[in-house]
């Protein structure tokens, strides 16, 4: 197949020796699961039980709210034992409501019905069935799918270039997925295809996968409408952006979506959560989650259910106790966590578990000799450097003027930098005090047009007032007049 | 466990600004070996002068500035810039030439600037410019090779002599490079034909078998030396490439027009300082574009300007004011050559997908 390239990228150490060998293995119920109502992009779902509710297994604890939005599921049967804040897997460690289940290990399934052929319901059915099982996208975006799907169909897209390129370091749980359960995959694409109404489909794996490769091609050979594209390994191949301009050639424009190009992009692992909301009317409640990193004891890939803590997996796979950093996530994007007492979500493909030397956190940064290499290795085209002085100085404006919101955030620079510049955490600062600045703005805005409001309004209601005197006065004279024109006949 | 939230990402290529300067420091010994060995320990004696003095001065500077020396003197900048600044001075200069280029270098090219990565010039240049420009007689004492150990070479001791006591029979000694030769020749309206046999060999030069700065008359192992940062990725092609070729196709050109006038390409490109200029000074990061297009401008302009300097300029040889010169040039270059950005137009508005494109087949059925 025809493959163009993209620009930039790095080709950082794969490290998925850790726990590429590892089969899939499913992760003991934990005693209690804590379920995040918020694990998408844009608006918290609506507690629908009540603290003291025994609750079936994919029952629905969250109700999506509308917009965007996803619902959430009981991941076992138990009790609802609390509805409140618990630590969301964040940096920032900011606390997020949350559905604590206990389960009361039966792991029984609530009542379902058994799901109808999906080749026969409308592709809008198709959609919303994939919106009620609360599936989002699965790579790290977390939006919910199946309005990915409806604007897709809407905008006519011709191509579903499914992600399996998985170009983070140390993450292999797209890799066994891919390996183990490619019919079911493979069925899940199917299924979009429909659901998007479009022709054909393209799962993009890199070139160091050749086992996933194999399993894939074999599951899809006598479908001419899905191919496989073997990608070169080289992050951040994965970013839809980029997996777009692989595969076509093209740009997403500035400020635009990939849809523009013809091309809607889904991981591998949305496709498996779409085939077992589909086929098996599974909500979205478990995922493949890979445990690595050198302070891992046992590395490898467990199918856990939403909500575990990532201490109940670390705890599975031997402890990490020479942990100096956990990551959510690959190194290259991951997000630190503030501890390990944080649920898993839906868009959890990793917990990384590093030594303070896998982890660099004595290297000190000095100051950049402009040597061009994040230049180089940019996949947007930015010059990182340039963003991060302006950014140091507080120049802002400066630093938007060189693409500071084209950045993906990719981390392809500052893992070249030979100056150890934490360019993307320059960036990262620069974007939050931006958007305070926007929400203030904003607020200035919403208070200017308060205060105007009020103030026509008390205008309206004076000159209302002084109308209705105006009328009264008028009212009166015209009756004096009426009683001169009388008294006078 | 420290869960300070540094951000993404955590991990790292194997590379840091001591590697990078290690690398071509390493790529720089061969022809500096090669350079002490065909002009004997004054060459050695002298390199020694410069770079310790860079050395002392960055150090000094450092501790001025309140910067921890350890971290900054480690990153091997300043050792470098003592290497490349000796490699472009003649052999046999006296002492104080080496040491008062070497501050000069370290504190007014580099230190007055913020130190590393602020400087606008390449220091070592700079202080080659500030030397030819106030010591012309020094700065031009050229002689033939004298190869160590040979019967016309120095002893140690005499060595000693010459670079810190100074020569004492310049006229016995001193020679004329190519270059220089070629210009006062020229300057006779002498014509080429006349000029060159006798006094150049393209083969001999490229070795290094020629007068010249004690570091830059062995182009083949320059060459070699640049070849390899290339290949560890310490340099990119960008620079040497687009200096080379300006060189050639004007020296090139100009040759064809008016044979009898303008020395061949072969004759520019193995005399004087320009291979070592196009592999290991201009490519110095600091004072270069950061950009690929960037990069194809500033060593096409340092070519170009270096041949010009040498045909109709006021010095035989021009490496070091071309430097000089596009460095002062590199902000202007990494203003206009910026990357497109990725979905929008060289003038940074969305870029719409082109209609017909839109339809573009991806994988049209077949597998591969
Ligand atoms: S993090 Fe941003 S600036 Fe750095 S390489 Fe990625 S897109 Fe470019
Ligand atoms: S990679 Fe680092 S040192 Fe090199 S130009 Fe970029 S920020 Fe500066």
């Amino acid at each position: 197949m025809k493959l163009f390239d993209f620009w930039g990228g790095v080709h950082p150490a794969g490290q998925k020796h850790w726990s590429a060998e590892r089969p899939i293995e499913l992760l003991p119920m934990p005693a209690r699961l804590y379920v995040p109502l918020q694990q998408h992009t844009g608006r918290s779902a609506l507690p629908v039980v009540a603290i003291g509710e025994k609750v079936g297994k994919g029952q629905l604890l969250g109700r999506e709210q509308g917009g965007v939005s996803a619902s959430v599921h009981a991941p076992t049967s138990g009790k609802v034992v609390a509805i409140g804040n618990f630590t969301a897997p964040h940096a920032s460690g900011l606390p997020l409501p949350t559905v604590i289940v206990e389960s009361d290990g039966e792991d029984r399934w609530v009542e379902r019905e058994p799901p109808p052929d999906p080749f026969t319901l409308e592709p809008e059915q198709v959609a919303a069935r994939i919106g009620a099982a609360g599936v989002v996208g699965m790579g790290g975006a977390n939006f919910p799918a199946a309005l990915k799907l409806d604007k897709a169909r809407q905008a006519k897209v011709h191509t579903l270039a499914v992600n399996g390129a998985e170009c983070e370091p140390y993450m292999t749980c797209d890799d066994r997925l891919m390996r183990e359960r490619a019919e079911q995959i493979v069925d899940g694409v199917r299924l979009m295809l429909h659901a998007l109404q479009a022709p054909r489909a393209v799962i993009a794996i890199e070139d160091n996968k050749p086992e996933a490769v194999a399993r894939l091609r074999a599951a899809c050979q006598e479908d001419r409408n899905l191919a496989i594209a073997v990608v070169p390994a080289r992050y951040p191949a994965g970013s839809a952006k980029q997996l777009i301009q692989l595969l076509t050639g093209l740009e997403t424009p500035a400020g635009g979506r990939g849809t523009d190009t013809g091309v809607l992009v889904h991981n591998v692992g949305t496709a498996y959560a779409v085939h077992r909301a589909l086929r098996l009317s599974h909500p979205l409640i478990s995922r493949i989650v890979t445990v690595t990193g050198d302070a891992v004891a046992q590395p490898q890939n467990l199918e856990a259910p939403i909500g575990a803590l990532v201490d109940d997996l670390l705890a599975f796979c031997g402890g990490a106790p020479a942990a100096a950093r956990l990551l959510m996530g690959g190194p290259m994007m991951g997000q630190p966590l503030p501890g390990a007492q944080v649920p898993i979500v839906k868009g959890t493909n990793g917990i990384l578990a590093l030594t303070a030397a896998a982890a660099r956190l004595t290297v000190e940064p000095s100051p950049c000799i402009r040597c061009g290499r994040c230049v180089d290795a940019c996949p947007m085209g930015l010059m990182p450097l340039e963003m991060s002085k302006r950014t140091r100085c507080d120049d802002l404006d400066g630093a938007l003027d060189f693409g500071l919101i084209d950045c993906i955030s990719c981390g392809s620079c500052a893992y070249v930098c030979p100056s150890h510049i934490p360019l993307v955490q320059y960036f990262e600062y620069a974007r939050g005090v931006l958007e305070a600045r926007q929400r203030a703005e904003q607020k200035a805005k919403e208070t200017r047009r308060l205060l105007e409001r009020h103030q026509a309004r008390l205008a309206r209601e004076e000159q209302a007032k002084a109308d209705a005197a105006a009328r009264r006065r008028a009212e009166k004279e015209q009756a004096k007049a009426k009683t001169k024109a009388g008294a006078a006949a | 466990m420290s869960w300070f939230p540094a951000s993404a990402p955590h991990a790292h290529a194997p590379d840091s600004v001591p590697r990078i300067m290690g690398l071509v420091l390493a790529a720089a010994a061969p022809a500096l070996f090669c350079g002490v060995a065909l002009f004997g320990w004054p060459a050695l004696n002298l390199l020694l002068v410069t770079v310790i003095t860079c050395l002392l001065c960055e150090a000094a500077c450092l501790r001025l500035g309140g910067k921890p020396p350890r971290l900054f003197l480690g990153d091997g900048s300043a050792a470098l810039t003592g290497v490349l600044l000796a490699m472009s001075l003649p052999p046999w200069a006296p002492w104080w030439v080496g040491a008062v280029g070497g501050v000069f270098a370290i504190v007014v090219g580099k230190q007055v600037f913020g130190g590393i990565g602020q400087n606008l010039f390449n220091p070592a240049m700079l202080a080659r410019v500030m030397l030819l420009v106030s010591f012309p007689v020094e700065m031009t004492l050229w002689l033939e090779p004298r190869p160590l150990f040979s019967s016309q070479a120095p002893g140690f001791l005499e060595g000693l002599a010459i670079t810190f006591g100074g020569i004492p029979n310049i006229d016995a000694v001193s020679g004329a490079t190519v270059l220089s030769h070629l210009r006062t020749e020229l300057g006779l309206s002498r014509e080429l034909g006349q000029i060159l046999p006798g006094r150049y060999q393209p083969g001999l030069a490229g070795v290094g078998w020629t007068g010249g700065s004690a570091g830059e008359t062995s182009d083949l192992l320059i060459l070699f030396g640049g070849l390899w940062l290339l290949w560890r990725r310490a340099i990119t092609w960008q620079i040497p490439v687009a200096m080379l070729l300006a060189v050639l196709v004007l020296s090139g050109g100009l040759h064809l027009a008016d044979p009898r006038r303008f020395a061949g390409p072969e004759v520019h490109l193995l005399s004087g300082g320009l291979m070592l200029g196009a592999f290991f000074i201009a490519t110095d990061p600091v004072t270069s574009p950061t950009t690929k297009l960037g990069q194809l401008i500033f060593g096409a302009g340092c070519g170009a300007l270096i041949y010009i300097i040498r045909v109709w300029g006021g010095y035989p040889e021009g490496v070091a004011f071309a430097v000089v010169l596009m460095n002062a040039a590199t902000p202007l270059i990494d203003h206009y050559a910026r990357p497109r950005i990725y979905g929008r137009t060289w003038r940074g508005q969305s870029r719409p997908v082109p209609e017909r494109a839109k339809h573009r087949a991806v994988g049209s059925g077949e597998t591969e």
